[in-house]
């Protein structure tokens, strides 16, 4: 009975994998499944959106429409009129750019440092790139705040930038890649005498642009992002960034879902979008800090 | 030759000279001084007497202290590992499909990961929101028609902040798990299949065993960021009993900018920082466990 079975089983998974043969049910089943519960993982998303494009009345009848019957601005021109996230919108693109830009280039310098150059203090530097990836950042929200606090950059932009500066990660990443890089590439350029500087910026850099873009699109995420920080930093409503602006007020609001909501769209846009534009880019760059090959 | 030399040191240092700088005045120096601070009496800004250990016993024994212990232990019970083995569901659902669809459900799963947390916060503060949350839909077949604020309601605060924290960062896991799900060579798959290995077994036998590194990665990962929770438990909490939902951030939170008590929230900083560090370094050993397999 095996016997016969056999030519048989063979001729389905055949079938199988070039993908006719019989109707696979259970699999058609389990993509319509997964599509639903994909739908359902980006509906909140959704809510918060058409939320904001409702009028007040809408929103609180009760008859939660999954279309707005109308289609109204008047909460995002509330938040406008009445809060001060443009403010907010400026120093959140301020800090993050510059925080972007400097912990790019800080990093490239010290990896490839680390990568091609034989000085003294290496396993000193090493060691405290390991230590920085096991201390929590979030120990150190006392210090931080103490140290800033005796420079006065409280409530400045330099006071939000300064400690975020550290992502010991973007070092890591860049150094593997300097590593990869082919020796000759290097050794040719010091015949033709070209200083390490020029080699790093001309060569390395330029060969490895791919990964800028990754850490850099990330670093900018995470910058946009990150909320304790500037939460304690920037106590003044006219140096907040925009995560922690649409969380501290609500007072001048009335109806406040509409507004909140649209407050919430606005804060997040500028992530998605650069999320959806460069999704190859964002995906790799978190597998290459996780660790992980993609 | 010797110039050579000299030359690299200074480019060395010229390189390397922005990274030693900021990570000494933002890194070593503060760590340091929140070591030093955790022996004093001191306001949040200014100094204060040594003290020794004191602080240490104090915190220790501290009843709010043990409540943001267990609070945060019980947090990342709730998000640890469901959200592992949800995202690893998700993961083998994804890695099935193919082209544009696989590109989208993908997207709509990872969108949530990239959004600030205060956006998160606002969303969903909304759907579960007492007069009109869409949630309270669902709430009131439960409760007989009653709603119940969900973040207001103590026993419902950490498992709702804890599912709030599974759909925003699965993303991330789901993402890993897929990475290592390709890299499971298909023929092994392709033999199961002619063995007739029905689909769970060829999960317990072939997929389980070869994506666990991951699982462990995923994990370790896990672990360590929800024992730093404090910006989605902080927003939840704002005008309900934060006493009762504290964490351990929010408890060093509490006692620096709220009490003003600089010594004992760097002491607290101080237990954190242990507690991460021992975690860190036994995650680093199953990381190597895991390269030298």
């Amino acid at each position: 009975m095996s016997a016969e079975a056999l030519p048989n089983r063979e001729a389905v998974a055949a079938a199988r994998s070039r993908g006719d043969g019989p109707i696979d049910v259970i699999g058609l089943a389990l993509t319509a499944i997964t599509i639903l519960v994909a739908l359902a993982s980006f509906f909140p998303i959704y809510w918060a959106v058409i939320t904001s494009i409702k009028p007040d009345g809408e929103v609180i009848s009760g008859s939660n429409s999954l279309i707005p019957n109308r289609v109204v601005f008047d909460s995002y021109i509330h938040i406008w009129n009445n809060t001060n996230i443009g403010i907010w919108y400026i120093n959140s693109m301020v800090t993050s750019l510059i925080i972007t830009a400097l912990v790019i280039v800080s990093s490239a310098g010290c990896a490839y440092a680390l990568s091609q150059l034989d000085f003294p203090g290496r396993r000193v530097i090493y060691v405290l790139i390991l230590a920085c990836f096991m201390v929590p950042m979030q120990a150190l929200i006392v210090n931080h705040f103490v140290l800033m606090a005796q420079f006065k950059l409280l409530n400045t932009w330099a006071g939000i930038i300064l400690p975020q500066l550290i992502v010991p990660v973007v070092i890591i990443v860049y150094k593997q890649f300097f590593d990869s890089v082919p020796k000759e590439f290097r050794e040719a350029a010091q015949m033709d005498s070209a200083g390490h500087l020029k080699i790093l910026f001309r060569i390395y850099l330029p060969m490895n642009w791919g990964v800028t873009a990754s850490l850099a699109i990330i670093t900018f995420i995470g910058a946009w992002n990150s909320f304790l920080w500037p939460f304690l930093a920037a106590t003044g409503e006219a140096t907040m960034t925009v995560p922690v602006g649409i969380t501290q007020v609500k007072d001048a609001y009335g109806i406040v879902y509409g507004k909140l909501m649209a407050s919430a769209v606005v804060a997040g846009l500028p992530v998605a979008v650069v999320y959806l534009i460069f999704q190859r880019r964002v995906t790799q760059a978190i597998m290459l800090s996780a660790g992980v090959k993609g | 030759m010797l110039r050579d030399k000299r030359q690299e040191y200074l480019v060395a240092l010229i390189l390397v000279g922005p990274f030693v700088l900021i990570y000494g005045a933002l890194f070593v120096w503060p760590t340091i001084q929140m070591a030093m601070l955790s022996f004093t009496k001191a306001p949040l800004i200014g100094t204060g007497d040594w003290v020794g250990w004191d602080n240490y016993v104090k915190i220790l024994s501290h009843k709010l202290f043990h409540q943001a212990f267990w609070n945060t232990a019980y947090f990342v019970l709730l998000t640890v590992i469901p959200n592992t083995l949800v995202s690893l569901v998700i993961a083998m659902a994804v890695n099935r499909l193919k082209g544009p669809v696989q590109g989208f459900v993908l997207a709509c799963f990872f969108l949530p990961y990239i959004l600030p947390v205060s956006v998160v916060f606002l969303t969903w503060n909304w759907i579960i929101d007492v007069q009109y949350g869409l949630v309270q839909g669902l709430v009131a077949l439960f409760n007989g028609g009653q709603p119940i604020s969900l973040t207001r309601t103590i026993p419902l605060f950490m498992p709702t902040v804890a599912f709030v924290t599974l759909w925003w960062t699965m993303g991330f896991n789901i993402l890993l798990f897929i990475a290592g799900l390709r890299n499971i060579s298909p023929e092994i798959y392709e033999a199961a299949s002619l063995d007739s290995a029905g689909r769970w077994r060829q999960f317990q036998k072939i997929t389980w065993p070869l994506i666990w590194p991951v699982t462990a990665l995923v994990l370790t990962i896990q672990l360590i960021a929800q024992l730093k929770i404090f910006d989605q438990v902080y927003l939840f909490s704002i005008g309900g009993r934060q006493d009762a939902t504290i964490t351990l951030v929010q408890y060093v939170y509490k006692l620096a900018f709220q009490q003003n008590k600089g010594g004992e929230a760097a002491t607290a900083a101080m237990l954190l920082f242990l507690m991460i560090i021992v975690l860190s370094v036994l995650q680093y050993q199953v990381l190597r466990a895991r390269g030298e397999k």
